[in-house]
């Protein structure tokens, strides 16, 4: 059994200043890591001994438009099938650079999930084989689920940020 | 008309013969025909495209188009009340809509640290049971359809009505369920569900052994699905294939076994693994799946607890209508949670389960408002979907309409 401290410590371990904001929310080891190191990382976990993460189960981005800086999250959530391990990736992008290296090297599987991150937050996967839309057409202009895009009519009262405790 | 028989004869033999013309010999180049597969044919089940080269009747290569019935739910549910997402999930895999109904209720009492008593827990696992049934069900029947073979398929569809006037008693609805709240079920199982369901425990067995019978050993069915689409473990792994197809290729992966939830670790059932990961054997882990679906509805409702069905959690959890009436604590917590007053904690959570064609996912960030700051589905035919051109490059295209049918691709929960 993998504990959060253990595989914490040895991430630490091995990658020092690169990893951080260490959390385990439900018991899910969360840490963000640097956007040069984000591969390395994946690469690490997937070929280490005894923690075999070598599945990918999900990612996915998320806009945070109020922390400049770090105003776009990938998110990826891998998982060790040996171990029945799971772990949260994080990488915080700043608006000018929004760029990521594709882990299309490492999973095919993320393919399609980097593609509908670039369809609905505009995320650059550096090195993606065809970062295109996928789920909207090609013809739109515009990145959805960015928080910019209010998804009620402006002149509606009734559905004012207040009432959703915003 | 002579010039026509003339092109007849050139097309039936192909290419390779070059007979002469007034002009010269005819010049063939190695051409590849372009092949729109979808996105409204009858053997796509739902709407999507596929684009495939072909080489005579051979796939040289293809490549999907999807997103046709894109409905934005993640964007939805950014100003939902939390109670109201879940009509959406329903609409993601409609054949197995409780399972997601109850995924997105396990992701709520999550966050909010709900404990729901026993007896919602068992009865939500029969659900879910029933629904991977009746999932199952459509998937190894439709590829019969799509090998030529519509018998099966139409004894099946008797025995998902059957299922179907379960959730009917259980929640008033058929396909898109809404089933359950967060908290436990909106209703008890009552004594007509239990004899419905019952009365399915004991008729669907033999209609089953009969689709078996017609299907498993048939010599026609088994040359059109063995050996087609084959995928290794490891690279089905890679690809990100969960549920049965993944269980297909020989890795007994199950959320329900490796991360029980809702009460899965009280009951004993086998996890059916293939070996080659082709189409013979993802028919038969659905099968196999199938009799212990049932083995767990056995057993769920033999040791159904007495109890609540619903937890103690007057917050989140709608009071009874008679209570409404008369109680002012219960008029107001009535008031809150229709009206999506119900602030929820902060917090980020991830939840799965195993639906009906594998892991589905609720990945949750709460910011303490009263609709998710972020709400993604991990849907498991989305990320397996990918590895479709792989698995039929170089087969036919009847071989190709096969292995789709039994990746069980759901148009809903591919673009959800």
């Amino acid at each position: 059994m993998l504990t959060n401290e253990a595989v914490a410590q040895d991430i630490i371990q091995q990658f020092g200043e690169a990893v951080s904001e260490f959390d385990d929310p439900f018991d899910l080891l969360t840490l963000t890591v640097s956007r040069e190191k984000l591969i390395p990382l994946l690469q690490y976990l997937k070929d280490h001994k005894t923690f075999q993460i070598s599945f990918l189960t999900d990612l996915t981005g998320v806009h945070f438009p109020d922390s400049p800086g770090r105003e776009f999250c990938v998110v990826y959530h891998a998982h060790s099938l040996i171990n029945n391990y799971r772990i949260r990736l994080k990488v915080f992008l700043a608006e000018n650079d929004i760029h990521v290296p594709t882990a299309t090297i490492l999973y095919e599987s993320a393919n399609w999930m980097e593609r509908e991150t670039f369809d609905f937050f505009g995320i650059l996967f550096d090195g993606h084989p065809k970062l295109q839309r996928i789920l909207n057409m090609e013809e739109m202009d515009y990145f959805p689920m960015r928080k910019q895009y209010p998804l009620e009519d402006g002149t509606r009262e009734d559905k004012i940020d207040a009432l959703f405790g915003r | 008309m002579n010039m026509v028989t003339e092109d007849l004869s050139i097309n039936a033999v192909g290419a390779r013969n070059t007979p002469a013309t007034p002009e010269g010999p005819i010049q063939y180049v190695n051409e590849l025909t372009t092949l729109n597969l979808g996105p409204t044919h009858p053997a796509t089940h739902g709407i999507f495209q596929n684009i495939l080269q072909m080489d005579g009747e051979k796939i040289v290569s293809g490549e999907q188009t999807i997103g046709y019935i894109h409905r934005a739910f993640e964007k939805i549910s950014e100003r939902r009340p939390f109670y109201q997402i879940k009509a959406l999930t329903d609409r993601m895999n409609y054949c197995s809509s409780p399972i997601n109904n109850f995924g997105w209720d396990m992701t709520m009492e999550k966050l909010l640290g709900v404990e729901v008593p026993k007896r919602a827990q068992y009865i939500r696992v029969i659900m879910m049971e029933l629904a991977r049934i009746s999932d199952h069900l459509i998937c190894n029947g439709i590829l019969g359809v799509d090998a030529g073979a519509f018998t099966g398929f139409l004894y099946l569809f008797q025995q998902r009505e059957e299922i179907y006037e379960i959730y009917e008693e259980m929640c008033g609805a058929r396909l898109t369920t809404n089933m359950g709240r967060v908290g436990g079920m909106e209703r008890d199982l009552s004594p007509e569900a239990v004899r419905k369901i019952r009365k399915f425990i004991k008729t669907f067995p033999v209609v089953m052994r009969e689709f078996e019978a017609l299907f498993n050993r048939n010599r026609i069915f088994m040359d059109r699905v063995v050996d087609v689409g084959p995928i290794s473990a490891e690279r089905a792994l890679n690809y990100g294939f969960t549920g049965p197809n993944l269980r297909a290729a020989g890795v007994d992966y199950d959320v329900r076994v490796m991360n029980p939830y809702s009460s899965y670790e009280d009951f004993e059932f086998d996890i059916p693994v293939g070996q080659s990961g082709d189409t013979y054997d993802r028919f038969m882990v659905r099968n196999e799946e199938i009799w212990q679906s049932l083995r767990i509805v056995e057993q769920a409702l033999e040791n159904l607890p007495e109890g609540p069905y619903y937890a103690d959690a007057p917050e989140y959890y709608l009071p009874p209508k008679q209570e409404v009436y008369k109680n002012m604590e219960a008029l107001i917590y009535h008031f809150k949670i229709v009206m999506g007053e119900i602030d929820a904690p902060v917090g980020e959570v991830y939840h799965a389960v195993e639906g009906g064609n594998g892991e589905l996912g609720f990945y949750l960030i709460s910011d303490g408002g009263r609709a998710p700051y972020r709400l993604h589905f991990r849907r498991p035919c989305f990320i397996y979907y990918q590895a479709f051109p792989e698995m039929c490059k170089g087969t036919t295209l009847s071989d190709a309409i096969v292995i789709m049918s039994s990746l069980n691709v759901i148009a809903g929960e591919l673009d959800a």
